[in-house]
């Protein structure tokens, strides 16, 4: 049973299409993976499906709900976090309070009786959540320290963290990896791969880097040119040749022909 | 001594107006980046206000300055709702020009709805006042000092114990983040707008108390609170209320001390030399926050 389905979905810029024709379907508990070389329309399509860009065609439902009618701060009570390619944080703000913010939605306090400190032991159960999820990405000594001193790769999982206490359906992930060393980039897969092993989490990833995608993923979209080319799990994507063919460029005619000989 | 003791109690209150009036400016350029020039019209827009429904429709004085601060809101988040939220996006600049404008026009309808002359304030204190140990105390400016505290103590909380205080400051670190966890980024700068409105009406109403009264030129007292805004450090709001006092209490007191040979007004001029001595040591003001870089 699919969680997200999306349908035919194409965006355009003026006459420019950034993408069109895309169709996949994301399941319950699925780690799900756009890859693509640059330009293929990745950041364009996760963007549309943040609600960010309005897409010109096509249909996208979330559990049977068009998802498509959905404002972007209305994305979080629908159950979708989000987390962004140049982080979203608040660098001002302790760790902490970055992933609190996330629990926004689901604090049922009005003003006026937190004002009156009525709400205490809620706040309690928020405070405790948070910082399970910070737990979670391991930065539990840090809840107290302003994001702003953390170093980038700890700061990614501070931003994990916060997507995680929204006690989201679907993860949206904008290249986790994006501008990380190798160190970085395998523990950020290896937390990426728990979400889904220790919270059962469905995550949608869209993601450059190819082996932390082929470590994680279960099923992979690759674009190309803003076109789907392939549908399938790890396997079977590596030894598509089109793929190899997107992300290697064209081999020189005499070399297919001995390949292929 | 008792003479000091005088002028401290004179400069804490004119420093207490100042804190509400910069506090204003806090909320508004901390969620939105905006220095808000509007302010002094608001301060204005909020004395005539309080004093027409008071005086003219007759409320009981307090009931004149809530309704007062309601209106005033409801304009401050009316200006963000019908103006400013559609120039989203475009360079903070404008946004302040257009803060600029709406203050000359604002300025300019009570001027003209108004007229150029002083007004009675309505309020129930008038000119009494009572003395401690030697000090007199005008019974407006007590209040005053009262009022602030309470409506100070009632910002603090807000913004330390509920879901909308630390919404305000991801608002101004990263829109889209703070939408993407489901915070309406929209309602909470229309939200700082009416906050900046309901501070207005206070701050204007005791500007406007005896020796003063509600006149057109109520309005400049923005500009003399701005040097508090520097020094404290913009968008903290700690630091508007530290910056607000020190400034009403340096010019009370050079009003006070300074000698004649620098002028009669140097008492204007002191709360600028005070903040640019201030940023001399502190570029980003007392609580201000250096931006991080990354190299």
């Amino acid at each position: 049973m699919s969680l997200l389905d999306v349908r035919d979905l194409a965006l355009r810029f003026g006459a420019v299409t950034a993408f069109e024709g895309v169709s996949f379907d994301v399941r319950r508990g699925e780690l799900f993976a756009v890859i693509g070389p640059n330009g293929a329309g990745k950041s364009s399509l996760f963007n549309a499906l943040s609600r960010v860009y309005e897409p010109a065609s096509g249909s996208v439902q979330l559990d049977g709900r068009d998802y498509l009618r959905l404002r972007p701060h209305q994305l979080a009570a629908t159950g979708v976090a989000r987390s962004f390619q140049n982080l979203g944080i608040f660098p001002h703000l302790t760790a902490l309070e970055n992933v609190l913010v996330g629990r926004h939605h689901l604090m049922r306090c009005g003003v006026l009786r937190d004002g009156l400190g009525l709400g205490r032991r809620e706040e309690r159960q928020h405070r405790e959540a948070a910082l399970d999820a910070l737990a979670f990405v391991g930065l539990e000594r840090c809840a107290g320290t302003e994001v702003q001193l953390l170093p980038y790769g700890l700061r990614k999982r501070v931003e994990v963290a916060r997507c995680l206490a929204m006690e989201p359906r679907l993860m949206l992930l904008d290249e986790p990896v994006a501008g990380m060393n190798a160190a970085e980039r395998a523990e950020i897969a290896e937390l990426v791969g728990r979400l889904r092993t220790e919270r059962d989490l469905t995550v949608l990833l869209v993601e450059h880097d190819m082996g932390m995608v082929m470590q994680v993923a279960d099923r992979i979209l690759v674009l190309d040119f803003g076109v789907p080319i392939a549908l399938g799990t790890p396997a079977e994507i590596q030894a598509d040749e089109r793929v190899i063919r997107a992300y290697l460029g064209e081999a020189p005619e005499a070399t297919r022909t001995e390949v292929r000989a | 001594m008792t003479e000091f003791l005088q002028l401290l109690f004179q400069g804490v209150s004119l420093g207490a107006t100042y804190a509400l009036v910069a506090l204003g400016f806090a909320v508004v350029y901390r969620s939105s980046g905006v220095i808000n020039f509007a302010q002094g019209a608001m301060l204005l827009l909020g004395a005539y206000a309080t004093s027409w429904l008071a005086v003219d429709v007759g409320l009981a004085f307090g009931l004149a300055v809530l309704v007062a601060m309601v209106a005033l809101a409801l304009a401050g988040a009316g200006l963000h709702a019908v103006v400013l939220r559609r120039v989203t996006g475009q360079p903070t600049f404008v946004l302040v020009m257009i803060t600029i404008g709406a203050g000359i026009a604002v300025t300019s309808g009570v001027e003209a709805a108004f007229g150029p002359d002083r007004r009675l304030l309505g309020d129930p204190w008038g000119s009494s006042s009572f003395e401690v140990g030697g000090v007199t105390i005008n019974s407006v400016k007590a209040w005053g000092i009262a009022v602030t505290t309470v409506a100070l103590a009632a910002y603090f909380a807000f913004d330390r114990y509920t879901r909308w205080g630390l919404a305000m400051q991801a608002t101004a670190a990263d829109e889209e983040a703070t939408l993407s966890v489901g915070v309406p980024v929209r309602l909470v700068h229309a939200g700082t707008w009416a906050m900046a409105g309901g501070l207005a009406t206070l701050g204007g109403l005791f500007l406007a108390g005896f020796p003063g009264a509600p006149q057109p030129t109520l309005g400049d007292a923005a500009l003399r609170a701005f040097p508090a805004i520097v020094l404290g450090g913009l968008g903290s709001p700690v630091g508007a209320v530290v910056g607000g006092v020190l400034i009403g209490v340096t010019e009370v007191l050079t009003s006070g001390y300074a000698p004649d040979s620098l002028g009669t007004n140097f008492s204007a001029v002191a709360p600028y030399v005070a903040m640019i001595a201030i940023l001399l040591v502190r570029p980003y003001g007392l609580f201000g926050v250096r931006p991080a870089e990354r190299i």
